[in-house]
């Protein structure tokens, strides 16, 4: 295939614009996290448990689960959307166990991210992938 | 200002002491994510409900941020302690400054 030097400069260009959208989205995820944790590190595993459908038909309203025994607060994160922030649950002293469930948007099928903060200071993280059939960010 | 915000929630009438309780808490509000167009192309201003608390007996249970990606109608379901008979306190922020209410008692079984 040989191409002329437009086409080639056409397809660098989409190639960059591909390139640089998740990218972008990517490092709002990291100031997100970023800014909830303080630049600590975030350790995987037991601690925090995100309960969220494989395939959400609609992506306007996504029942999600959030549950950290202890936890003083939980950050929800869903990395696709065009925000990627999605909720922060602080819990009280009277909170009961430490779970939250709501409904939230996706625009497209995508990671969920849920981190929580321990009452030891640490954090733990969980995902969960949602395949998304119809997205839910208006047009 | 978002017309007909009407707080909805669901406690159970009474409990033991020092049992947590499930507290389910629905609001109509179109959460207006600020991403839609209209039919004109141009963006909808956003309007949502950006903070949620609930209270028992001047003791915070929860406090929620909440963003765009919230659906429509935020629903929230949480748990909370109930030490004594009183009353759980719920305030709902807007983004336009309005703030709603709802309270419901609870009893010790």
């Amino acid at each position: 295939m040989i191409l002329s030097r437009r086409e080639a400069l056409v397809l660098a260009l989409g190639s960059v614009a591909a390139a640089a959208i998740p990218m972008s989205a990517l490092a709002s995820v990291d100031e997100a996290v970023a800014a909830f944790t303080g630049g600590a590190e975030i350790g995987t595993g037991a601690g925090v448990t995100l309960t969220a459908p494989e395939i959400a038909e609609n992506g306007n309203t996504v029942p999600v689960t959030v549950d950290a025994p202890g936890a003083s607060s939980i950050l929800l994160l869903a990395a696709g959307n065009p925000t990627p922030a999605v909720a922060t649950f602080n819990f009280g002293e009277l909170a009961g166990a430490h779970m939250a469930s709501t409904r939230i948007r996706l625009s497209k099928t995508q990671d969920v991210i849920a981190i929580a903060k321990l009452a030891d200071g640490t954090f733990v993280r969980a995902s969960s992938e949602v395949k998304v059939t119809i997205g839910g960010c208006g047009g | 200002m978002a017309n007909d915000v009407k707080p909805r929630v669901k406690v159970p009438k009474s409990a033991k002491a020092g049992e947590a309780v499930v507290l389910k808490t629905l609001i109509s509000h179109p959460m207006e994510s600020g991403q839609r167009k209209d039919k004109d192309g141009n963006l909808i201003p956003r309007s949502i409900i950006n903070r949620f608390t609930c209270d028992f007996n001047g003791k915070n249970v929860i406090d929620v941020t909440l963003e765009p990606a919230i659906s429509t109608n935020p629903y929230i379901e949480f748990e909370a302690m109930v030490p004594e008979a009183g009353e759980f306190k719920f305030t709902w922020y807007d983004d336009d400054g309005s703030v709603y209410e709802d309270s419901k008692p609870i009893a010790i079984a």
